[in-house]
């Protein structure tokens, strides 16, 4: 499902001289594999992802995603990929504050398959126990129902591969639990891959695969401190 | 949701200002269609009265324009009048002049001859004779022959009759009144709040002139025609001549009364008696020749006598050029600054809600969304704002001259409904305005199209 080669990316400083931030040889994630990247903060998590996304160019290697070799592509087959074949739950939800939950999901349909399934889209948002609440503006809901609908948001275009960063840092710990497994329950049902960063080892432990940031990344190996639970 | 959707809710987001934007665009909108109207009114109230019906004024050496704004427009001091003889050369048809001076009677040269340019005006021509000098309260009054609203024509096209709202053309003579009966126009008969049967007064020179003794009885009150006749009072020209005072009191230095002969009155000889010519002048002629050609030739001839003769088209076309041409480009000038401003003020609007809205397309673009699909929506929400402060502007203009349309026509003689004043201009420049907004909307849209997903994403 996602094949990543020798995919190198730095940073150019204002000052000059680069500053490298990925450097991946190899990593891989086979279709509906769940699969969790731990690391610490400032590790190129989140760079990494934008990567796998395309809203990112890198300097070199290769991302193949579903068979297509997205750093081959121009932005504009970038955003079609993306729109087709990811979901995306972001840390800080990034609902859209003037669309209602409703509409927060039915836009995530709007600019892949150009379907708007309004079904699909209540019942994406009923899976996430918001049937009640559709019609309610994000600041109407709290932290870890906009989050839900944020899931439902990355599930509304039936991607292939969905991609959670730090899904649950922002949620009490009441909620973290509820998101994780609204997640992988989710992409179980639709046989979905899941690539989820995070620095939770209590999150990592309950999936069956768990990669080391520093282990995939070779940046983050040179940098690398203990992580903590 | 589609692409409208989206921009439709971004919009609603922004609320107060939103509010703000589309508000300045109507008022911007609203003024232009103000601005253009207004130059409809000039325009129209011009255009109107260059088809007054008659080809040629002839009156007294002078001033040609003074001659045409005081016989067409009832403007500036009264002129100078010229003999009756002069009136009676240009009566249609070999008899005309002959049967004019045996109804009338009086001292005349050579009675028995046709007029000299009688040849010009038969075969559908004519020629209508009209006094000035009095008032009736604030407007000027016209002592003219029945033939006024019998022949001449006003509109657009020139093409449309005068006819009486109420009541009926005075009569040279008639049984119940004699010569002193009255026409008033539309706008005259309201501001005096007069009716058919009601009587009227005259004053000698000015508004506030002292009153003449005699009393006309008004019997016809004219239907609007947008023209200068709606504000003047007509009276029978007959009546007109026995007023105190509008006899001739200087000799005709070119045709001495002495070399003139006597003629008796040879019909009406049942009516009261009139003022004879020799004592008549006229303020001036309303000519309309039987061919326009024959305008060139009676014109120069004309004006080699002690008279002058003046196209009205022509005198009103060079008030136009002098005038209203320019007053139409200043208010073109601000119609174009209006559009300026109300398409910065969207300008302004969107490109400052762009750095709250950076994250917002961040997520878009995050979602899919291409670069283009985000210039669109900008663009979108632009448009919208654009068209629906076009729309109410549009509405919100014309509707403040309906409000205005009683003024403007007591002022004016111009109706103003809702729609009558759109003019070629606004059907122009409205859309051209509302381009002009969308087009301010490429600026923020431009901008939004290259917001860098990565950043604002992890920001």
């Amino acid at each position: 499902m996602l094949r990543i080669e020798n995919l190198k990316k730095s940073y150019r400083l204002p000052e000059g001289g680069d500053i490298p931030i990925l450097d991946i040889p190899s990593f891989q994630i086979g279709a509906g594999e769940q699969v969790v990247l731990i690391g610490e903060s400032g590790g190129g998590k989140t760079t990494l992802l934008h990567a796998i996304a395309g809203i990112l160019s890198i300097n070199s290697g290769s991302i193949h995603l579903d068979g297509i070799e997205t750093t081959r592509l121009s932005e504009q087959g970038r955003d079609r990929v993306r729109a087709a074949k990811l979901g995306y739950v972001f840390q800080t939800f990034n609902l859209l504050s003037g669309f209602t939950a409703l509409e927060n999901v039915r836009l995530g349909m709007t600019f892949g398959s150009g379907k708007h399934d309004l079904n699909r889209a209540k019942d994406l948002l009923n899976r996430v126990g918001l049937g009640e609440r559709m019609n309610y503006k994000p600041s109407a809901l709290s932290v870890g129902q906009q989050q839900r609908v944020a899931v439902a948001r990355a599930l509304a275009n039936r991607p292939k591969l969905l991609l959670a960063d730090e899904p649950t840092a922002n949620i009490d710990p009441t909620n973290q639990q509820m998101i994780i497994d609204l997640i992988r329950t989710c992409c179980s049902d639709e046989n979905i891959a899941l690539l989820m960063v995070t620095h939770s080892m209590q999150v990592a432990g309950q999936f069956p695969r768990v990669n080391r940031l520093e282990e995939v990344n070779h940046v983050a190996k040179a940098t690398s401190k203990p992580v903590g639970v | 949701m589609n692409l409208f959707a989206i921009a439709f809710r971004n919009i609603v987001q922004r609320g107060f200002a939103s509010i703000l934007t589309t508000t300045s665009m109507a008022l911007g909108v609203a003024l232009v269609v103000m601005v253009l109207s207004i130059g409809w009114l000039v325009t129209e109230s011009f255009d109107r009265n260059s088809n007054v019906g008659y080809n040629l004024i002839v009156g007294s050496k002078g001033g040609a324009l003074q001659l045409a704004l005081n016989t067409v427009f009832y403007l500036s001091k009264p002129i100078e009048t010229i003999p009756y003889d002069e009136y009676l050369e240009l009566i249609p048809g070999k008899e005309g002049r002959k049967n004019e001076i045996e109804r009338i009677g009086g001292r005349v040269e050579d009675p028995e001859r046709a007029g000299i340019f009688s040849a010009y005006t038969a075969d559908g021509g004519f020629a209508i004779p009209i006094c000035m000098g009095d008032y009736y309260g604030p407007f000027r009054v016209v002592g003219t022959t029945s033939e006024f609203f019998d022949k001449l024509r006003h509109g657009r096209a020139g093409d449309q009759e005068y006819k009486f709202a109420s009541g009926r053309n005075f009569e040279d003579c008639s049984k119940e009144n004699g010569f002193f009966e009255a026409v008033l126009g539309s706008q005259a008969a309201k501001t005096m709040n007069k009716k058919v049967g009601d009587i009227l007064q005259t004053t000698h020179g000015d508004p506030d002139g002292t009153g003449h003794g005699e009393e006309f009885k008004i019997v016809g009150i004219l239907e609007p025609t947008g023209t200068p006749n709606d504000r003047a009072a007509f009276i029978n020209i007959e009546g007109f001549y026995l007023l105190e005072n509008h006899a001739r009191v200087a000799p005709d230095l070119f045709r001495p009364d002495e070399k003139k002969v006597q003629v008796d009155r040879k019909s009406g000889l049942d009516q009261p008696a009139r003022l004879p010519l020799e004592k008549r002048d006229v303020s001036a002629v309303l000519v309309k020749t039987s061919q326009g050609i024959y305008a060139i030739n009676m014109t120069w001839s004309i004006n080699k006598r002690n008279t002058q003769a003046v196209s009205p088209i022509e005198e009103i076309g060079k008030l136009l050029q002098v005038f209203v041409t320019p007053f139409r480009n200043v208010l073109l000038i601000l119609t174009v600054l209006v559009c300026v401003v109300s398409a910065v003020s969207i300008l302004v609007s969107i490109y400052n809600s762009m750095n709250e809205r950076k994250r917002d397309i961040a997520v878009m673009r995050a979602l899919g969304a291409r670069r283009d699909v985000i210039l669109y929506i900008v663009l979108i929400e632009s448009l919208m704002i654009a068209f629906g402060g076009g729309i109410l502007g549009w509405l919100l203009g014309h509707t403040v001259g309906v409000v205005g349309s009683g003024y403007i026509e007591e002022n004016t003689g111009l109706q103003v409904g809702m729609f009558n004043t759109i003019s070629i201009q606004e059907l122009v420049v409205i859309p051209g305005l509302i381009v002009l907004a969308v087009l301010a909307g490429i600026i923020p849209a431009i901008a939004a199209y290259r917001t860098d997903v990565s950043r604002n994403l992890a920001s």
